[in-house]
C-alpha cells in the first residue's frame, strides 16, 4: 500500500527503479485528467453526428406542420447568442445615453431598470439563456437567467409584470394587448389565414421570386428529432446568407433559429431550444405579487412602451421582417429595392444625421470617435459615412439622408447613386 | 521497512472497521480544535454580522432599500431588508470568493506540510494507518472544515437576518413565492452546495501541501494559486479556458433560487469539483506516498 523504501537505502540500479515506480505513480493523475480531456472533446462531437431519419417531406408540408401545430402548453431553456457585430453596443449606449439601457451603470433618475424595454436591448449582444413557459395563449413568461440574477416578464391574463431580482424592482401593467407582445418568443400559431394550408401556400408564394425555401435534412434539438428548414435569399447583395429554422418533427413546433450573415463567420442570431418539455407548467410560475420593499413602477403609459418593445425586439432579426421590410410607414421613409434586398431611404429632417445629432451632447473626441466607427465612402450621391455590422449597413449621406438595409454596402452606394 | 508494511497488511484485514475513523476523529479534533482554526471560524461568523449591521444602518437612514438599489453590490443584498433569509445568500455571495477558500486554503496548505514542518508526520506515519489511509483521512477533515466553515457563515447570517430583519414568505429570483420553510430548506441545499464548490480547491491545497515541508510556503502557494485562478477567470480574453476553472461555476449556487431549480450549472460546477478533486487527489497520493520523509 505504502512502500516507504527509501532511495538513499538502496543500491544503484534498485534506485533507479524505484524511482521509475515513484514517477509511474504520476500517471494517474495525468490519465485521469487526459480522459476528462478526452470525453470534454469527444462527447460533444459524438452526440451530434446522428442526425435522426425522418421520412422525407417537402416545405410546404413543413410550413403546414408549423402553421398546423396547436401546442399552448410548453416550458423549456433557450441559449440565445447574438454577435450582430455591433461595437461594444451596451457600452456605447451606456455613454451615450446615461443612466440608460445597461442595468449596471445605474438609474440615476428612478428610471426601473425592470423596463422590459431596457432589458430586450441586452440580448442584441453576447450569449443569454433564456427560460420560457407558456400555458395557452394568457399566460406567459420569459426570464432572463443572469449571474445570481434574472429578469422575469409575466403575462397573465391581462397583467403583465416584469421583476429584475437583481436590484428589486419591478414593473406592472394592465393590458392584455402588451402582454401578446412580451411573449413573442413564445410559439402561439396566430392563424390570419383560414388554414394551415392556405398559410403554407401564401407564405410560399410570397416568397417566390425572392426567396428559396427548401427543407434542408433533420437534426436533433433540444433531444428532439426535427426538420430543418432552410430560407436563403435568391438575389445577391444581401448580407444575409441563410436562415434555419429546426421544426419538431412530432408538434410542428419551431425549436431552433440560426441566421448566418453571407459573409460567413459565426451565426449572427442562433436561437434555440435546449430543453423543451410539452407538459403543462405549474400554474405557480404565472404568478406574481412584488415582494416586500420591491420597487415597483408602474407603466400608465404603457400603451406605448411595450409596442416599441416588441418592435425592438423584432428589429434585432431583420430577416424575420426582411419579406416585409416596408411596413414602416413613415412619411419620411422610402423603401427602395425589394425582397431580402429592401434598401430603406430616410430623410432625417434639417439634415440631421445621428452624429451631428450625437455631437450636441458629446465632445468633439466622441464626434471622432463615431467618425472612426464608420467608413467614408463618396460617389455620384456626394459623400457620406457607412456604418458597417455584420447584417444591418447603413449609409449615412452628408446632406443628411440616411440608407439603411441588410445589403452590403456596395448595393447602399449603389441605391444611394440611383437616387441621387 | 518492508517487511513491517508486510505486518501492517497482514494485522489490516483484522482491524476493526471503526479504526479508520479513529484516525478520522483525532484529526478532526486537531484540525477544529486549534486556536488559529477557530480564529478562522470566528472571521467568517463576523461576515455576516457586519454586512447585516451595514444594511440597517443604511436602510434606518435612508428609506430608500439600501445601497443595491443601483443594482451594484453583491448579489442578494436588496433583497436583505425585506427577508432576512436573503442574508445567507449574500453572505454566502460576499464569503464564497475570498473568505472561505482561503481558510480552506489554509487547513488544507497546512494539512501535511504543517506536520512535516513540526516534525510531527514521521510519528503520524508510525501509527500503522499507511501513507494512503493517512492523506485520505487528511482530505476527509478538510473537507469537513468546508462544510464547517460554510455552515457558519451560514447560520451566523440566518442568525443575524432573523434578528434585524422581518422573515417571512421567500421571493425566488425567478419572481415566484415559497414558503419560509421550504427557503429554508433551499438554504441548507446552498450551503451544502457551497461547500461542495470547495472540494477541488481543498484538493489543490492538499496537493501542494504534500509538495513542500514548509506550513507557510503550502499555505501561501495555495491561497496564491486561488487569486491567479479568480484572476484568470475574469480575463475575457481566456475566455476558452474559463469553463474549466475551478472557480468559474462557484456562483452557481443561485441556480438553486430560481422556480423551477436550473440545475444545469450546479451540476456542472459539482462534476469540474469531482474532477479537480480526483486529479488532484491522486496527484496528492502519487508524491505523498513516494516521497521521502525527512521530518
Amino acid at each position: 500500500m505504502a512502500p516507504n523504501d527509501s532511495v538513499e537505502t538502496n543500491g544503484g540500479t534498485r534506485g533507479a527503479a524505484a524511482g521509475r515506480r515513484k514517477a509511474a505513480r504520476y500517471i494517474v493523475p495525468v490519465a485521469v485528467a487526459g480522459v476528462a480531456a478526452a470525453t470534454i472533446g469527444l462527447v460533444p462531437a459524438l452526440a451530434s453526428t446522428g442526425d435522426p431519419d425522418l421520412p422525407e417531406i417537402t416545405a410546404q408540408q413543413l410550413i403546414e406542420k408549423i402553421a398546423a401545430s396547436d401546442t399552448q402548453q410548453l416550458s423549456g431553456t433557450v441559449k440565445i447568442s447574438a454577435d450582430l457585430g455591433i461595437p461594444s453596443l451596451g457600452g456605447l449606449a451606456g455613454s451615450f445615453a446615461p443612466g440608460g439601457s445597461q442595468g449596471d451603470t445605474g438609474s440615476a433618475k428612478g428610471d426601473s431598470t425592470a423596463d422590459p424595454q431596457t432589458k430586450m436591448t441586452e440580448l442584441a449582444s453576447g450569449t443569454h439563456t433564456l427560460r420560457v413557459a407558456a400555458d395557452g395563449p394568457d399566460k406567459q413568461r420569459v426570464s432572463i437567467l443572469e449571474n445570481a440574477a434574472e429578469y422575469s416578464l409575466i403575462h397573465n391574463g391581462d397583467q403583465v409584470w416584469a421583476y429584475d431580482s437583481r436590484t428589486n424592482q419591478a414593473y406592472h401593467a394592465t393590458e392584455d394587448r402588451s402582454g401578446k407582445e412580451a411573449g413573442h418568443s413564445t410559439p402561439a400559431p396566430e392563424g390570419v389565414p383560414t388554414t394551415p394550408k392556405a398559410l403554407a401556400e401564401q407564405v410560399l408564394k410570397a416568397a417566390g421570386p425572392t426567396t428559396s425555401v427548401t427543407v434542408d435534412g433533420t437534426a436533433q434539438v433540444a433531444g428532439r428529432d426535427a426538420y430543418k428548414l432552410l430560407i436563403k435569399p435568391k438575389q445577391s447583395g444581401s448580407t444575409i446568407g441563410s436562415v434555419t429554422v429546426a421544426v419538431d418533427a412530432k408538434s410542428g413546433v419551431p425549436l431552433k433559429f440560426t441566421l448566418l450573415p453571407s459573409s460567413g463567420g459565426k451565426a449572427a442570431v442562433d436561437a434555440g431550444f435546449t430543453k423543451v418539455d410539452f407538459a403543462k407548467p405549474a400554474a405557480s410560475s404565472f404568478t406574481f405579487t412584488p415582494p416586500k420593499g420591491a420597487e415597483v413602477t408602474e407603466a400608465d403609459d404603457a400603451k406605448a412602451q411595450p409596442k416599441t418593445d416588441g418592435a425592438g425586439g423584432l428589429g434585432m432579426f431583420p430577416g424575420a421582417e426582411g419579406l416585409g421590410a416596408g411596413d414602416q410607414g413613415a412619411k419620411d421613409t422610402k423603401v427602395i429595392g425589394e425582397g431580402w434586398n429592401a434598401i430603406a431611404e430616410i430623410r432625417t429632417p434639417g439634415g440631421t444625421g445621428l452624429p451631428t445629432k450625437a455631437s450636441d451632447d458629446v465632445p468633439a473626441e466622441a464626434q471622432q470617435f463615431l467618425d472612426s466607427l464608420g467608413d467614408k465612402v463618396s460617389g455620384k450621391f456626394g459623400s457620406g459615412t457607412v456604418f458597417k455590422t455584420r447584417l444591418v449597413n447603413a449609409l449615412m449621406t452628408d446632406d443628411g439622408k440616411v440608407y439603411v438595409g441588410a445589403v452590403t454596402p456596395d448595393a447602399l452606394v449603389k441605391a444611394a447613386d440611383n437616387a441621387a | 521497512m518492508s517487511q513491517a508494511e508486510a505486518g501492517i497488511v497482514g494485522a489490516g484485514t483484522a482491524r476493526n472497521p471503526l479504526w479508520t475513523f479513529g484516525i478520522l476523529r483525532s484529526e478532526l479534533a486537531t484540525t477544529l480544535r486549534r486556536w488559529r482554526t477557530l480564529a478562522l471560524l470566528g472571521v467568517l461568523a463576523a461576515v455576516p454580522v457586519l454586512i447585516g449591521i451595514a444594511v440597517k444602518i443604511e436602510t434606518n437612514h435612508g428609506s430608500s432599500p439600501g445601497p443595491g438599489g443601483g443594482g451594484g453590490g453583491p448579489a442578494f443584498l436588496s433583497q436583505v431588508t425585506n427577508n432576512g433569509l436573503f442574508l445567507v445568500f449574500a453572505a454566502l455571495a460576499v464569503t464564497l470568493p475570498v473568505f472561505l477558500p482561503m481558510a480552506v486554503g489554509v487547513v488544507a496548505g497546512d494539512s501535511i506540510a504543517g506536520e512535516a514542518n513540526a516534525g510531527t508526520l514521521r510519528y503520524l506515519l508510525v501509527a500503522p494507518a499507511g501513507r494512503t489511509r493517512l492523506l485520505l483521512t487528511k482530505y476527509a477533515s478538510v473537507l469537513t472544515f468546508c462544510l464547517v466553515a460554510t455552515l457558519v457563515v451560514a447560520l451566523s447570517a440566518l442568525a443575524v437576518g432573523a434578528l434585524l430583519f422581518p422573515v417571512g414568505e421567500v421571493t425566488t429570483i425567478s419572481g415566484t413565492r415559497i414558503g419560509f420553510g421550504e427557503g429554508l430548506l433551499r438554504a441548507g441545499l446552498i450551503a451544502v452546495v457551497v461547500a461542495a464548490s470547495l472540494i477541488g480547491f481543498a484538493a489543490i491545497g492538499l496537493f501542494i501541501s504534500t509538495l513542500t515541508s514548509s506550513g507557510i510556503a503550502a499555505m501561501a502557494a495555495t491561497v496564491g494559486m486561488l487569486i491567479t485562478v479568480q484572476i484568470v477567470d475574469t480575463i475575457p480574453q481566456l475566455s476558452g479556458i474559463h469553463p474549466y476553472l475551478f472557480p468559474h461555476y462557484w456562483m452557481s449556487y443561485a441556480d438553486l433560487l430560481r422556480d423551477p431549480v436550473y440545475w444545469d450549472e450546479a451540476v456542472k460546477n459539482l462534476g469540474l469539483q469531482g474532477l479537480y478533486a480526483v486529479v488532484f487527489g491522486s496527484a496528492a497520493w502519487a508524491r505523498f506516498t513516494a516521497k521521502d520523509i525527512t521530518a
